[in-house]
């Protein structure tokens, strides 16, 4: 095939066919369109106000590196005022986050980035390894996913940060959008494509990547030389997940635009009033003060199963039977530091 | 027979089914059977120029240390792997049917590990 030249500028040789328009571009207007629509995704969701603290989650991966390079290029570019901190959660997985958290260690250098890390073992007194020892393979990754959501939180309270974004990117949320359906979970698909998530009591989230192509992010990350860490968990993967990626990849091969086609589908859903109505509403866990959508936040009824022993207690109906039969909690198990939010007041404060 | 060297990297995550080495030069030949399955190759004895479809069924055949599937699919890459030729997407050249020259280099990146 002779070469092409790009369909942007007219004068470099095409190096890039993206997915999302099927042009044929070069590598700097890859680069510059990349960029922009990064940019426009920010300031059209109006992400960002000038003086803001934003700890970028940050686990070594292709997503969140190339996230921090773009969110620094885009910071002195544009002039965003931003003040811009790397924030990793060290789940406690040797062999695996060990080794990623070495290639934070040097996107710190590289980016000259202030970085927090914080360790399940420090939040909750277990690694991921001690709890795939109690508990096996099998469910280790509902423990990992709701741990990590809250110490990303504390994380950012600990660096008074005003808001986490995050490296999710087009291809991550088109899966979240397939799992929700076919999980029939009407509350997480209403909510799966906000760019934005922010409740009364949580700190702002959100996925500047949310347009962005998977194969464009790591197109970015090969022609810029980003260094990045490439490594399956060593514990089971999600197998749902895994599904309903292998079925995204392939939807994407017969057809680029099915991504963006889902997350738009996802976009547009409208939750009838009476379902709304019987969710749950959000409360705060009356143990650790995180936010929570029954008396016990998840992460506390975990955490409660795994210290008596009882670790699938919050996943299966039977095993939370037989850790009720046992009585309440008693005083020296192991819980939660009660979450603060950045410049909240404590609870005390609040009650008259 | 004459002979093609080519340079070979593997990204993302994919090197951990070839011995964990990122970077490979292999020499394979510069004429291959019409069919680049090597089950079909008896079929169809006429020549062509090695392409990409035949160095993925090469790789596999001389390099792959493990889990096939995550390589190849329904005879080619499988999706969610790019491959770029001399630094450009395989897409503007062909893909699988891009025959491949001297001293090409050939990278094969996956992009389904976590982020």
């Amino acid at each position: 095939m002779p070469p092409r030249n790009c369909a942007l500028c007219d004068k470099a040789r095409a190096i890039v066919k993206r997915p999302k328009t099927g042009q044929q571009i070069c590598k700097d207007c890859f680069f510059h369109v990349f960029e922009t629509e990064v940019h426009n995704t920010i300031t059209e969701a109006q992400l960002f106000k000038p003086g803001d603290r934003v700890a970028i989650g940050a686990s070594g991966g292709k997503d969140s590196t190339v996230l921090a390079y773009v969110m620094k290029a885009l910071n002195d570019r544009y002039q965003y005022g931003l003040e811009l901190f790397l924030l990793s959660i060290d789940e406690g997985i040797t062999g695996y986050r060990d080794d990623s958290l070495e290639t934070v260690k040097r996107n710190q250098q590289q980016y000259d980035m202030p970085l927090k890390i914080l360790s399940y073992d420090e939040l909750y007194g277990w690694t991921m390894d001690a709890i795939v020892s109690q508990v096996g393979k099998k469910n280790n990754c509902t423990f990992c996913g709701v741990f990590r959501r809250q110490a990303l939180d504390r994380g950012a309270a600990m660096l008074n940060v005003d808001h986490i974004v995050t490296g999710h990117n087009a291809d991550d949320i088109a899966e979240t959008v397939l799992m929700n359906i076919m999980r029939g979970d009407i509350a997480r698909l209403g909510r799966c494509t906000s760019i934005c998530t922010q409740g009364e009591d949580t700190i702002k989230r959100s996925k500047p990547f949310k347009y962005a192509y998977e194969k464009e992010i790591v197109m970015y990350a090969y022609f810029k030389k980003l260094d990045y860490f490439s490594t399956e968990c060593i514990y089971s993967p999600d197998a749902y997940r895994g599904h309903a990626r292998v079925f995204l990849k392939d939807l994407e091969a017969a057809r680029p635009s099915a991504i963006i086609d889902i997350i738009h589908s996802g976009e547009a859903f409208e939750i009838k009033e009476e379902v709304k109505a019987t969710q749950k509403i959000q409360q705060t866990c009356k143990r650790c003060g995180y936010m929570s959508s029954n008396e016990l936040c998840k992460a506390c009824s975990l955490l409660e199963g795994l210290e008596r022993g009882v670790p699938q207690a919050a996943i299966t109906d039977r095993a939370r039977k037989k850790l009720a039969s046992e009585g309440g909690a008693s005083e020296n198990l192991r819980t939660i530091p009660y979450f603060q939010r950045p410049g909240a007041l404590p609870p005390t404060a609040i009650v008259p | 027979m004459s002979s093609i060297n080519v340079k070979i990297e593997f990204g993302g995550g994919l090197e951990l089914l070839f011995s964990n080495q990122r970077s490979h030069r292999v020499s394979i030949p510069a004429k291959v059977p019409l069919s680049s399955k090597p089950e079909d190759a008896e079929k169809s004895p006429e020549d062509k120029p090695a392409d990409i479809t035949y160095l993925m069924y090469w790789l596999r055949d001389n390099l792959l240390k493990e889990r096939e599937e995550l390589f190849i699919e329904n005879g080619s890459v499988r999706p969610g792997i790019l491959v770029l030729v001399n630094d450009t997407d395989w897409e503007l050249e062909g893909e699988g049917e891009y025959a491949i020259q001297e001293g090409d280099e050939i990278v094969f990146i996956s992009t389904l590990h976590g982020g």
